[in-house]
């Protein structure tokens, strides 16, 4: 009982914050409406840090949706220990995704439409490409936002889930070809993981995203 | 002066509040123009920027001590690596096993040579390589002879590793380019714990998948600590398990979330380690 009462307070601070942010977004936006209509930009993610969550909930839309492709019309050939760690995956994926959704309440972005008309789900490999690049996508998205983010409390949820994105990826890769879980196309000579810019990635994204995205007030 | 009580006030409470302002005296400086330059009631919102300005950025020795931490567990698990590599095929198979191992080597002493030279780039010195004891003070007595002790080593070293970056990564909060470079080496470890959970797993050592699930370590009570708290199914008062009507176990509700560890936890994992 005494978790669920701070559970419902840490809640509510978070909601409470994301009302805040909401509240300028509006204003900012009815300050627009004066000067010229706007034309249809997309679904915007907003800006300051609720930008960033919505950004980060966008990616694991996409990424839940492919997984349950995946999960329903399972590639030929697959083994019975490959299905069950791309099931893992896909619960993962929707779990991240419903999280943000929660935690973003009245300020989250509508939920997308994808197209996924280029990928072959019956083929191993055309899945397990597709899986590869999300996956070390969603890595570097994480990576380059985190220090757009303000509030440590977020960057700390941003810290669990990337290493999470992190492991898919390394499992994604071993199973195209073992051995490549961090090699010399995501790690540097330093030893570093890949960055990404949100504009790169939502750019990236954009081919499997039917819905238009407008991340041009996320922070810079 | 009532903005020099207050200032006093926080000094008192926190006494590296001057340096956070530059120095008191320039705090004092942005404090008495305000008369002038602002209108009482903004007063709050002033004030509440110069605090802010203050407090946004992390200031340079919390960053040093971190980056120093990280230091010494990259130099832990790098010689680790390197140790291991030498004792050839009697203990790492041949083929894709030594590859991967000597994969991590490289990654793991590239980040002791780039925090290094973040260190003395950020002013600091860097803190010099422990002497360390990969038996553990002789509870892993084989780690360089038996290649399941010596996996379930490493398994345990990045997954402690990844929730060691985890756990400070918010001190860095607005670090720029050294946030994001712990940020880079953070999902490396997390790639590095992946791969060698495969690895255990397709040896038949432990039944473990590349993510944790609760707080299973796969490989028993003595390395419990490096696992205790992943079994959390709540993040940010938000409840994962079936989250929203979907069908979400509290074991893919554990491994969809990595948890952070705290320096203390950390060190007390990784003191046994080291020759004192």
């Amino acid at each position: 009982m005494m978790s669920k009462t701070s559970d419902a307070l840490s809640r509510r601070r978070f909601l409470g914050y994301a009302g805040t942010m909401a509240g300028v977004a509006a204003f900012a936006a009815s300050c627009k409406k004066n000067d010229d209509p706007m034309p249809d930009y997309g679904v915007d993610l907003g800006s300051g840090d609720i930008g960033i969550l919505n950004y980060a909930f966008a990616l694991e839309q996409l990424e839940a949706a492919f997984y349950m492709q995946v999960a329903m019309t399972p590639f030929s050939g697959i083994t019975p220990a490959e299905n069950a760690l791309l099931t893992d995956i896909r619960d993962h994926e929707i779990a991240h995704r419903e999280f943000f959704k929660t935690a973003l309440g009245a300020n989250a972005i509508t939920t997308l439409e994808f197209n996924f008309s280029a990928i072959n789900f019956s083929s191993r490999d055309s899945v397990l490409a597709t899986a590869k690049a999300f996956e070390d996508l969603g890595v570097s998205a994480y990576n380059g936002a985190g220090k757009l983010i303000a509030n440590p409390d977020y960057l700390t949820l941003a810290g669990k889930i990337v290493s999470v994105e992190a492991r898919h990826a390394a499992y994604i890769r071993d199973l195209i070809s073992n051995g490549s879980f961090a090699d010399n196309s995501v790690i540097d000579a330093n030893g570093l993981d890949t960055s990404r810019m949100p504009a790169e990635v939502l750019s990236a994204a954009s081919a499997y995203i039917r819905t238009k995205i407008n991340g041009s007030r996320l922070p810079q | 002066m009532q903005f020099n009580n207050i200032i006093k006030e926080i000094a008192a409470t926190d006494p590296e509040f001057p340096g956070r302002v530059h120095s008191r005296r320039s705090a004092m400086r942005e404090f008495a123009g305000l008369g002038a330059r602002i209108s009482l009631a903004a007063m709050p919102l002033f004030i509440g920027s110069v605090f802010k300005k203050a407090y946004a950025q992390p200031s340079m020795g919390p960053v040093l001590e971190i980056l120093n931490y990280a230091l010494t567990l990259e130099y832990l698990e790098s010689e680790f690596y390197a140790t291991a590599i030498t004792k050839g095929t009697a203990l790492i198979p041949a083929g894709p096993a030594t590859n991967a191992i000597q994969t991590i080597s490289n990654h793991e002493a590239a980040h002791v040579s780039f925090l290094k030279m973040a260190i003395t780039a950020s002013g600091g010195v860097p803190v010099s390589k422990p002497n360390f004891d990969f038996t553990a003070k002789g509870t892993f007595g084989d780690v360089f002879t038996n290649y399941a002790t010596f996996l379930a080593v490493a398994q345990t070293f990045e997954d402690t590793g990844v929730r060691a970056y985890k756990g400070r990564a918010a001190e860095l909060v607005k670090g720029g380019d050294l946030l994001t470079a712990a940020l880079n080496i953070h999902s490396v470890e997390a790639r590095h714990a992946a791969h060698i959970r495969q690895m255990r797993k397709n040896n038949g050592f432990g039944d473990v998948k590349p993510w944790i699930t609760g707080k299973d370590s796969g490989i028993g009570s003595v390395v419990q600590a490096s696992y205790d708290g992943e079994d959390n199914t709540s993040q940010a008062g938000v409840n994962i398990v079936n989250i929203n009507g979907q069908a979400i176990s509290a074991a893919a509700a554990s491994e969809a979330f990595d948890e952070g560890l705290s320096k203390d936890q950390v060190l007390a994992i990784v003191s046994p380690f080291f020759v004192s």
